[in-house]
């Protein structure tokens, strides 16, 4: 039985956040009117020329940097020829022999440790317009204003070995673009979205399978499913004695399968060749240090940081920047809550409720509907003693529901933990009155019956009880 | 064939005079050309579009301003612009069925600086499909006749322009020229015709033939007239990025400047085999005339010139087939009435909206650009480019400007190479070079042939060099008179 | 190099221009002559000649992000053959593809 590797190389297709075209004056907005927002360059009037926008040079700078690539001092646009009814001018600008951002690194974490993901190469072009169908029969009806906004493709090397990977990259490069604030992230609005070559190959296999491609993965749950569902469809031809044929695929959300757009013998000629509308883009080094100096502190380098200082672990600090407004929640968190300690407590309450619960919801951080302050203020109570932890978790989704301020939950509904002795005292005579032959057993050696009468006791006190000091009295009592 | 003294026979300044002075009124100028439009456009074809209304109107506010003496030089002057310009509210169909309704919603930028100067547009001239001919034949609108001989085609792509100003339909037209396309019919007509560096003339609303290669120009009776239109048309436009920032330049300050001790290069690739005898013995003519003037000739080589036209031939129609897809039926201009999906619509309408060469071209654009074959064909021709290029820089360390024949012969007669592509390419041998290069090069009236038909010269310079190639044909047609004459079959009316 | 039938069908399918048999033939002849034409600058030793794409050794200049653009899709689509709801239309198309 053939054990198989799973190879995958991502082209990610990232929104640049100009606020006009890449090579036209008109709006980016997105959501407006039809063809409200496509000029006379956006819908190639006979005649107009291209003027590329320097904040989406900027901006690709911005990423190029940030992944450690090599930006040469010139680029050039090319012309990509196809024909298709949203691609106005019949080409699009998009670069090819010489792009603005070449090779560099991201690294990924995964629950094996981190991993350096190669990329290829960075680009911009333009996207194309929307075609819409069915609102017209026999029709298909096209919107221009999405025409010509700035994209960033960044191609990765085919070093992503299976799904989850591939999602773990997307994730990283989605936060760091995001990061960078050159693109708004938004996948239903289509500002990130991506194209996977799947291929497959035995288990220490040194050449790559024939890759398919699939087009248009624009939700992370997608892309994973997608390649998982390619993967497996490879593996099933290959193993019945087929052979995988190179091709573009589109994957199916809603059967969960992916299928033929068209095979490698149909495939467009691009006829690519350099846009002489477009001169060269120079990038000098004076430039470079400028965007430079003003770019963020890093993922990576605020991840280091954390360890260093916050003594988190790589795995909990590479999660926690995976994400500009969450590393920003984080810092926030740590000084509110503040002492010694504060920072490892607030991961944890991060990692272990938070996120759960914004993946439960299937909802971006940006969503996260729990305060700074009121997080805070949860992580103090249990703390200082006022809550137990489990309780905590309770007043958690009390603050997830936005039932009010954190005290004013504990009150409402009587959390506060009791650490009363004489109270606990109470709780645990009751229960080793109520559960005699439990008790004789622990007494004869059955260590286990310790849990069942804690759980009883606990139970008793409305989960009240202080857990600890509850234990030590139970311990206290039994051996009396 | 004599020189005359009408209206139409007034230069640009003359006439600017003439207007400053109340002696003649826009619209009375405007009205001359618009009656000799409608007298002898039936026959010559020169003009796609007339709209007299519309002309009268830029007329009269024109006058307003001249009233006001807030006019410039060269307001409530009538000119026409090559039907490849966009004008706003125009008809602009490039000479084909493909943009046959198409109204431009928009000015170009050479357009939008004639009307601020506050010139009058009289219409919108006939020209090769596309800008893709040297000959007229492949205008959809049928080919204009040359004025000197009905027979005989008035070259191209800017014919129409050029018959225009030689049978004084208008006093200057705008041209375009992506291989010769200003430069070949301006010394078939008998005109003067200048193509600027490129980059000096911004592109934008220009529809593109060959991005890299084309031009706009003036085309004029004189290198004066071409000088003056040339400080209205020329200066840097941010909408086109290969349009160059340069600091303004008056185009008429070297005029006068004597040629005395001004250098002058014959490439000898120029006199070679296939120079006509007729054309050959003008231009010698034409050199004794300017060594007359104080200049002197140096022999130059251009060694890799007979490469011009196979590189243009791979280079002109690769950008072409891009350039050329935006004409899908989808956002404006012709679609085929049926089909029965999208390809067919797209294949049908650009099957039915194209001539025969602007298709062939396409065809070969795509070709020498699909897989396996750029480097063979697409990149050599680059190579083949700088060598050019390289070629020019070196002839200019020898001399001030380079003279040769426009053309290898006078106009020829329709139908003599329709037939032949190759043929007709090789009447742009002398000019294709030139546009590789992006250098300035001009046409000069300099003889006609026996059979009366028009022969010119070409003044080649470095680059950003057009105020002296103006002077040079300047300091010329001071001493000849050949861009004064006037076709004989449209001399009617022409005498006031 | 020269093009056989099939490869002017190929390349008139590319550049989506409808060519009948009889007129493949025709292209094919032309577009040969041309080809042949274009040949001859395969005499010449271009090895380490860099390409030339502009006239000029000029930079691209670059806009500010600024829009200036304003909403002229009446007019834009007063010359359209075929709109409705605002939008272009053309036939049905089956699936998307960039």
């Amino acid at each position: 039985m053939t054990t198989w590797e799973i190879v995958v190389g991502l082209e990610i297709h990232a929104q640049l956040a100009t606020r006009s075209k890449i090579f036209s004056a008109s709006s980016t907005a997105f959501g407006a009117a039809p063809n409200s927002q496509a000029s006379a360059v956006d819908i190639a009037l006979p005649g107009v020329l291209p003027v590329l926008n320097k904040a989406a040079v900027e901006y690709a700078i911005r990423f190029g940097l940030a992944v450690g690539a090599d930006i040469p001092p010139r680029s050039v646009f090319a012309r990509k020829n196809y024909f298709y009814p949203d691609l106005p001018k019949g080409y699009q600008i998009s670069q090819m022999d010489d792009p603005i951002v070449q090779g560099g690194r991201v690294t990924i974490v995964t629950e094996q440790g981190d991993k350096q993901v190669r990329l290829t190469r960075a680009h911009l072009e333009e996207d194309a317009g929307k075609s819409l169908h069915g609102d017209y029969p026999g029709t298909t009806g096209i919107d221009l204003n999405r025409a010509g906004t700035p994209l960033l493709e960044i191609v990765s090397e085919p070093e992503l070995r299976g799904a989850a990977e591939a999602v773990a990259y997307a994730r990283t490069v989605h936060g760091l673009v995001t990061w960078l604030g050159i693109c708004d992230g938004n996948m239903q609005e289509g500002s990130f979205r991506c194209d996977a070559n799947v291929s497959v190959r035995p288990m220490g296999s040194e050449t790559f399978g024939t890759r398919c491609e699939i087009k248009n993965l624009n939700s992370f749950r997608f892309l994973e499913r997608a390649i998982l569902f390619e993967a497996q469809r490879q593996i099933e031809l290959l193993e019945d004695g087929g052979r995988v044929r190179q091709e573009t695929r589109l994957y199916d959300a809603d059967r969960d399968e992916t299928r033929t757009m068209r095979s490698k013998e149909d495939a467009f000629d691009y006829r690519y060749f350099p846009d002489p509308d477009l001169l060269p883009v120079v990038v000098d080094d004076a430039w470079k240090a400028k965007i430079a100096a003003s770019m963020p502190e890093l993922p990576q380098a605020m991840r280091a940081r954390w360890v260093e200082q916050y003594g988190l672990s790589a795995y909990d600090a590479g999660i926690l920047t995976s994400n500009r407004v969450m590393a920003e929640y984080f810092e926030a968190l740590v000084q509110v809550v503040g002492g010694t300690g504060a920072a490892k407590l607030c991961a944890n309450w991060m990692m272990g409720e938070l996120l759960a619960a914004l993946n439960r919801y299937e909802l971006p951080f940006s969503a996260n509907p729990v305060t700074v302050d009121r997080l805070a203020q949860l992580i103090q109570r249990v703390q200082d003693g006022t809550l137990s932890g489990k309780l905590g978790k309770t007043v958690f989704d009390a603050l997830w529901q936005n039932e009010g301020e954190v005290d004013a939950i504990i009150e409402a509904r009587g959390l506060r933990q009791v650490s009363d002795s004489t109270a606990l005292a109470v709780v645990l005579d009751e229960v080793l009155a109520a559960f005699p032959t439990q008790v004789a057993d622990y007494r004869a050696g059955k260590e286990k019956m310790l849990g069942f009468l804690m759980g009883q006791a606990m139970k008793l006190s409305g989960g009240r009880a202080n857990p600890q000091q509850l234990n030590d009295m139970l311990l206290k009592k039994l051996q009396s | 064939m004599m020189t005359e003294t009408g209206i139409t026979e007034v230069g640009l300044a003359g006439l600017s005079r003439m207007l400053a002075k109340r002696q003649v009124s826009s619209v009375e100028l405007t009205q001359e050309f618009l009656r000799r439009i409608t007298q002898w456009n039936p026959l010559i074809n020169a003009f796609i579009t007339v709209d007299q209304e519309r002309s009268l109107a830029d007329a009269r506010l024109a006058d307003t301003l001249l009233a006001s003496g807030k006019g410039s030089l060269l307001t409530g002057i009538p000119l026409a612009h090559k039907d490849i310009f966009c004008a706003d509210g125009w008809l602009t169909t490039c000479g084909s069925k493909m943009l046959s309704n198409f109204v431009a919603p928009y000015d170009a930028h050479v357009v939008g600086l004639c009307k601020a100067a506050g010139m009058v547009l009289l219409g919108k001239t006939n020209m090769d499909e596309f800008a893709m001919g040297s000959s007229n034949e492949t205008s959809y609108y049928g080919a204009v006749k040359n004025p000197w001989d009905i027979a005989a085609v008035p070259g191209g792509s800017s014919g129409g322009s050029a018959a225009a100003v030689a049978a004084r339909l208008t006093p200057v037209a705008t041209g375009t020229d992506t291989g010769g396309s200003i430069r070949q019919p301006a010394a078939m007509t008998g005109i003067t015709g200048l193509k600027p560096t490129y980059g000096v003339v911004s592109r934008y609303g220009m529809i593109a033939f060959a991005s890299s290669l084309d031009q706009a120009g003036p085309m004029a009776r004189s290198a004066h007239d071409c000088a003056l239109l040339m400080n209205v048309m020329a200066g840097h436009d941010a909408r086109d990025s290969t349009s160059l920032q340069r600091p303004a330049e008056d185009y008429t300050r070297t005029l006068d400047q004597p040629l005395a001790g001004f250098r002058i290069g014959l490439p000898r690739e120029f006199f070679a085999e296939g120079l006509g005898s007729e054309v050959a013995a003008a231009i010698e003519s034409a050199l004794a005339v300017l060594r007359g003037l104080g200049a002197k000739t140096v022999d130059i080589s251009l060694p890799n010139s007979a490469l011009s036209i196979p590189a243009y031939y791979v280079l002109a129609p690769a950008e072409a087939s891009a350039n050329l897809s935006r004409f899908d039926g989808v956002r404006y201009g012709y679609r085929a009435p049926d089909y029965v999906d999208l390809d067919d619509m797209y294949e049908k309408t650009r099957a039915q909206g194209f001539g025969d060469e602007v298709r062939r071209r396409i065809m070969i654009g795509t070709y020498v650009l699909s897989h396996g074959y750029y480097d063979a064909y697409y990149v050599k021709a680059q190579q083949v480019r700088r060598l050019i290029a390289q070629d020019f820089a070196r002839a200019f360390d020898e001399c001030d400007v380079i003279l040769g024949p426009t053309t290898p012969e006078t106009a020829f007669d329709f139908g003599s190479k329709s037939d032949d592509p190759v043929a007709m390419y090789l009447s742009d041998i002398y000019t294709i070079a030139v546009n590789l290069a992006g250098l300035p090069g001009m046409s000069v009236p300099s003889g006609f042939d026996g059979r009366g038909r028009p022969i010119g010269l070409q003044l080649i310079g470095n680059y950003f060099s057009e105020a002296r190639l103006l002077g040079v044909a300047h300091q010329y047609q001071q001493v000849t008179d050949w861009h004064a004459r006037v076709p004989t079959l449209v001399r009617e009316g022409v005498s006031a | 190099m020269s093009l056989d039938f099939q490869d002017v069908r190929r390349i008139a399918k590319l550049a989506r221009v409808a060519v009948s048999e009889q007129d493949t033939h025709m292209y094919q002849h032309r577009i040969n002559g041309v080809l042949a034409l274009v040949a001859q600058m395969q005499a010449i030793d271009t090895q380490g000649v860099a390409p030339m794409a502009h006239a000029l050794d000029v930079v691209q200049s670059l806009r500010e992000d600024v829009v200036t653009e304003t909403d002229l899709h009446k007019k834009f689509q007063a010359i359209a053959p075929q709109v409705a709801g605002d939008l272009y239309l053309v036939p049905q198309v089956i699936e998307h593809d960039d």
